[in-house]
């Protein structure tokens, strides 16, 4: 419940805030309090994707993007009203769907009923793999990850082939040559 | 006992240092401020797992402390070069 305070009290912080840098800066912290938040619904391996995703890379890659722009956000030129108005009805939607849902934790749930607990049996006989997160990933949904990482690679070579013809046209204004 | 009055410290201090995030004056403020963040997660993760009985949970808080530097390295080499691709060196940011 404290986490959780704080997460909205950062949030509150990088809505108000318009000095870009210290926004990145309020966005790691918010991922660390995020991950803490994952370790006490003890999914660590959540925790650990959110602190190294969003407090290690992403922090750096925003870095990236502010060397390339200006650290400092213009006024907006019209009233939030109507963001704020939209924002508010899907977060009352989703809360309202979060009603239907079972109780955290709960045994007799579809989800734990279907094939979980083939998975929990079978798991070392199948794939011989002791944990079994990652024989469900790696084996029994071994199409499926195959997708995802075709789609991060395809995601890569696209951000690569952007980033390469910028900078080819025209490097930045403050970017220095470097020689290797 | 202890380790849960010690979750508690921990849960504290980390509530001054997102204070201190959110009103630290000068971006320097932040940075430090962030840095405390982190170091207090790595402090709640392994006390959380010391109170659920499975002190493995160190091993993921030595990689905390590892991105913690990883991340507070790059804002300060941004904040004093003004680019991440910079070689570094002795020479100060012109701005």
């Amino acid at each position: 419940m404290v986490l959780l305070t704080l997460l909205a009290a950062i949030t509150i912080g990088i809505v108000r805030l318009r000095n870009l840098f210290a926004v990145v800066v309020l966005g790691g912290i918010y991922s660390f309090l995020m991950a803490s938040v994952m370790i006490v619904l003890d999914a660590v391996d959540v925790a650990m994707t959110e602190a190294s995703v969003g407090a290690g890379i992403s922090t750096v890659l925003m870095l990236g993007v502010l060397s390339l722009t200006k650290t400092q956000e213009t006024e907006p030129v019209h009233t939030p009203l109507l963001p704020v108005f939209v924002a508010v009805a899907t977060g009352a939607v989703l809360v309202f769907g979060t009603f239907a849902l079972p109780p955290f934790g709960a045994a007799d749930t579809p989800v734990n009923l279907h094939v979980a607990p083939y998975y929990l049996e079978n798991s070392i006989r199948d794939t011989l793999v002791p944990n079994v997160v990652t024989s469900v990933l790696a084996s029994y949904r071994g199409f499926d990850t195959l997708g995802e990482v075709v789609v991060v690679f395809t995601a890569g070579i696209a951000v690569l082939m952007l980033l390469k013809g910028k900078r080819d046209i025209k490097p930045g204004p403050k970017r220095r040559r470097v020689h290797r | 006992m202890i380790l849960a009055a010690a979750s508690l410290a921990v849960l504290v201090a980390l509530a001054l240092g997102v204070i201190r995030a959110l009103r630290g004056p000068t971006v320097f403020d932040r940075v430090l401020a962030a840095n405390a963040i982190g170091t207090g997660a790595i402090m709640l993760l392994a006390l959380i797992g010391f109170l659920t009985g499975r002190p493995e949970f160190l091993d993921i808080g030595i990689l905390y402390a590892l991105l913690n530097i990883i991340g507070t390295l790059a804002v300060l080499k941004f904040f004093r070069y003004g680019d991440l691709s910079h070689p570094g060196g002795e020479e100060p940011a012109e701005s």
